[in-house]
């Protein structure tokens, strides 16, 4: 066990657990952030997306020790009132249908609109190509990523 | 106007207030509660009047309505209120939707499957809203001493023109809370509808994208416990030992134990299915540290000897089921299936003398088609909320099908069912796989051992390896021509480990003089569950592909082939047991090839069709690809559907695009082998999802115009699209597929996949 001063969505928090619990974990069971979901655990299905620095990365495979002095955020802390314009375009698109992986969806996608605002088809395609969506809403989280890109 | 009988359905008009307010319902109550639109119209009632289990309506106005079967994705949770809210006739704005918990004593088929949830629940809820508006009328009229029958609603307000009266159904709630059920109520006409066949947004959309608990994975009470699980390394294998001391020690880690599912005199239902009924159960602190504890075990596995049990079939039959031993490998399977091929099969259908046209015909068509055992691989791995006290249990977990589970989780408890709440969770993905929900009393069986609540949580590799999978079939079609390309008969022998894929009495059965369907399996310890359109998700493939080649043996085109065995199916069906209507199958071929200009193809575009029905659907699609850079693309595809009334269009579409991608998905690739009884793929780096590059560029729902009643949805638009995409890459390869999934023999043509 270990103390780590983490900046989770502005705020530090303070946590006290093994160095190499993945930052998923760190999350979802000792700071009630739950939105960061569970999928794979190795890096493989994107629903643990967050961002460190700004960076779309998998939290299952980070271990909280390489995140200290890190900015990170999560899908709670994307925007204040859930209404970043990727949310806004989910909503308008109506993309989910269980919901389970949108979180980690909308982070990718909101972490490739900072770097590149006007996405093509094929830069969308490849930047979503990591997070599975089981159910199949892949055509309306691209056009999602479209809309957004308009408004941002 | 049409008149129902409220009577047929009084459970559902039970007002038990006492239970709303003082039990467990309200425990999720407001904050899960979900408001469909964003801008707040009506702020929380400071009273709540209950008009029956569905409704209930504040002093203000403001509506709740409770959504009584499972979400896992296919949007009941909006749809099913959008029913009673048309009937109650009420302003879309002002309701907030709640999931309903398990009461089977309030709720009719708490049940999410075979896509009957809106079929079956449309009656009672346009009869639970049209019973809840009457008795807002009967207080208006009573409060307003006039005639019942020249008071009028619209949007949540009652009027009675005369007079000039006017109030919002908050104004009648307390009064009409008191009143009589009536005994017959009129629900509207189709073309008075307001709501129904208007899109609405998925009411917990809002949550959804901003991260907020809404799954049983996201669950936590003060003091829960966290549990990882361990299974045997095989099919075929059971738990001999464990050692305890192999990860006492390690940090965070409570307690281990084994676990039983069932207890030894109960006699399991046909939703029992559970691969291991004796598992390690291994407790902490957290997720993590349970799972790290979970690779230490040191455990020892034999061989199981076979075992039988009897089991309860639908409508109280019993059968014996033999689970034989053995580590089963998939290159076996193969040939033995391909006895099974060779021999005659059981007949399930004949209709003619097929054996006789077969022997005087100039040509004979045999293909065998094959594809096999599928994961579900729900996006949300299994997991459970429990706990267990003395003799009380509240399970929060994602289930399809929670009164499959009731009577598993009393008799492996010992806790008699009226002290077990089962609370019902979004799903992250069903697919059919949380019909069977053992994780249920698993989770429950370590908080009993624990007497504290607990969260179990399968990792990827515990779900994917853990069985209830969609089995892997074959089936061989043959069609006997004439001297002149005339189609004789048809013969299709079809099987399956553990079950058969065939449904004889489908079309083209009824549609041809000459027909024989004949059927095989083979028993195997490998378990197997509904699948997104059991069977038919196999068999419409393998079908709608042989009806392909056949058309172009016959110099037809491949629709207006279909078109005349509709004909005459429609015109002079043979036999009686049919269990389709031409018609409707005829008019979505139609449709599609409407709707993909199915006659002006691009040159460079290479189309497939298909159609097939299933649970009560007729669904035909269009599959055009084209190869880009030695690379098989899904340009487009069309769907045609008539599932009658379209509750909520914009949804509808979606759930029939996210089947089109999961049955292109595991056309391409869905794959699961066994080594020794072991599944060869345990996670997603090896068992191969569709992903956003390999998705369609472009999907077009086309819905039939009805007034009939709805019928399925979730699942008919899935089997059709494996024969439309191999019939699609046969035009841009000159390959014809016969073998899912088809990436491997895409890639063995030198395609990049
Ligand atoms: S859970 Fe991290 S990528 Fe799947
Ligand atoms: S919406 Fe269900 S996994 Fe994406």
């Amino acid at each position: 066990m270990a103390q780590f001063n983490l900046n989770i969505n502005g705020k530090t928090q303070q946590v006290d657990v093994d160095p190499s619990t993945p930052l998923l974990w760190v999350l979802r069971d000792h700071l009630d952030l739950v939105g960061t979901k569970f999928g794979c655990g190795i890096a493989q299905c994107g629903a643990c997306t967050i961002h460190l620095n700004g960076t779309a990365v998998r939290s299952c495979q980070l271990p909280v020790s390489a995140t200290e002095g890190a900015q990170i955020t999560t899908i709670e802390g994307l925007s204040e009132n859930g209404d970043h314009p990727v949310q806004q375009a989910w909503m308008e698109h109506d993309v989910p249908q269980c919901g389970y992986c949108q979180a980690g969806q909308i982070m990718t996608a909101a972490a490739l609109l900072q770097q590149n605002p006007n996405p093509s088809d094929e830069e969308i395609e490849n930047a979503m190509n990591g997070n599975i969506c089981r159910c199949g809403t892949y055509l309306r989280i691209k056009a999602a990523v479209k809309t957004a890109a308009q408004k941002l | 106007m049409t008149k129902v009988n409220t009577k047929l359905d009084r459970r559902s008009f039970l007002r038990v207030s006492a239970l709303a307010s003082g039990g467990m319902m309200l425990s999720f109550s407001w904050l899960a509660g979900c408001k469909p639109t964003p801008e707040e119209e009506l702020g929380l009632p400071k009273e709540w009047f209950e008009l029956n289990s569905y409704i209930k309506i504040g002093e203000n106005g403001a509506v709740t309505l409770y959504s009584p079967n499972p979400e896992f994705g296919s949007n009941v949770k909006t749809s099913m209120p959008m029913i009673l809210a048309e009937e109650l006739d009420t302003d879309w704005k002002n309701v907030w939707v709640e999931q309903a918990d398990f009461y089977p004593e309030r709720f009719d088929r708490q049940f999410t499957g075979g896509s009957q949830g809106i079929r079956q629940g449309w009656t009672p809820l346009r009869t639970a809203g049209a019973t809840a508006r009457a008795m807002l009328v009967a207080a208006a009229a009573q409060s307003w001493n006039v005639p019942a029958n020249e008071i009028t609603t619209s949007a949540g307000i009652l009027e009675h023109k005369a007079s000039g009266k006017k109030a919002h159904y908050g104004e009648m709630a307390s009064l009409a809370a008191t009143l009589e059920i009536p005994e017959e109520v009129e629900l509207k006409d189709i073309s008075d509808f307001k709501i129904i066949g208007h899109s609405k947004r998925n009411v917990d959309g809002q949550k959804i994208v901003s991260g907020k608990p809404l799954f049983a994975i996201d669950h936590k009470v003060e003091g829960m416990k966290y549990a990882a699980i361990v299974h045997p390394p095989a099919f075929g294998m059971r738990l001999k030992s464990f050692d305890k001391n192999s990860v006492m020690g390690m940090p965070g880690i409570q307690d281990v134990f084994s676990i039983n599912v069932f207890k030894d005199d109960y006699v399991q239902n046909f939703f029992d299915t559970t691969t291991f009924p004796e598992i390690v159960a291994i407790v902490g602190n957290s997720t993590w540290e349970v799972m790290q504890a979970k690779k230490n075990l040191v455990a020892e596995w034999e061989k199981a000897p076979e075992t039988k049990f009897k089991m309860a079939g639908f409508g109280g039959n019993s059968m014996d089921v033999t689970v034989p031993s053995g580590l089963e490998n998939t290159s076996s399977h193969k040939s033995r299936m391909a006895e099974f091929i060779k021999n005659p099969g059981t007949v399930v259908r004949k209709d003619g003398d097929p054996e006789g046209m077969f022997k005087k015909a100039a040509k004979v068509i045999e293909r065998t088609y094959s594809a096999p055992f599928l994961a579900h691989n729900t996006m949300e791995p299994m997991n459970c909320f429990a706990d267990v006290k003395g003799n009380k249990a509240v399970i929060y977990g994602p289930t399809q099908a929670p009164e499959f589970i009731m009577g598993t989780l009393s008799s492996s408890l010992g806790i008699p069912r009226e002290n077990i709440q089962i609370n019902l969770a979004r799903m992250g993905g069903g697919f059919g796989r949380r019909a069977y929900s053992h994780h249920m009393v698993e989770a429950a069986l370590i908080s009993q051992k624990i007497q504290a609540p607990v969260k179990m949580v399968y990792t990827r590799e515990d779900d994917l390896s853990a069985g209830v999978y969609r089995p892997t079939y074959s089936a061989t079609y043959r069609a006997a021509l004439d001297e002149n390309n005339n189609l004789l008969a048809l013969h299709v022998k079809a099987g399956g480990i553990p079950e058969s894929p065939l449904h004889a009495n489908r079309f083209p059965a009824g549609a041809l003089d000459h027909y024989l369907a004949e059927s095989w399996d083979i028993p195997s310890n490998i378990t197997i569950g509904a699948f997104r359109a059991p069977r038919s998700n196999f068999i419409a493939g393998a079908e709608q592909s042989f009806l392909d080649e056949l058309a172009e043996e016959m110099e037809k085109d491949p629709i207006d082939f279909r078109l005349e065995l509709l004909k005459r199916a429609e015109t002079d069906p043979v036999g009686t047991n049919n269990d389709y209507d031409p018609k409707r199958y005829a008019g979505v071929l139609q449709l599609v090839k409407e709707k993909s200009n199915w006659n002006q193809a691009q040159s460079n575009v290479h189309r497939g069709v298909s159609a097939y029905f299933c649970h009560n659907s007729y669904v035909a699609e269009v599959v055009d690809t084209v190869i880009k850079d030695n690379k098989p693309v899904v340009e487009s595809v069309y769907a045609a559907v008539d599932c009658g009334i379209v509750i909520n269009p914009d949804s509808a579409a979606n759930m029939g695009e996210g089947a089109i991608v999961d049955g292109i998905g595991n056309a391409f690739f869905g794959e699961l082998a066994f080594n020794n009884g072991a599944p060869t793929k345990t996670n997603f780096d090896t068992y191969r999802m569709i992903r956003q590059k390999e998705a369609p560029k472009k999907i077009e729902v086309h819905f039939v115009e009805s007034t009939e009643n709805p019928t399925g949805l979730g699942e008919p638009l899935f089997p059709p699209v494996f024969a439309a995409l191999a019939n699609s890459l046969y035009k841009a390869t000159g390959k014809r597929y016969y073998e899912q999934p088809f990436a491997p023999q895409l890639e063995m043509g030198n395609l990049r996949m």
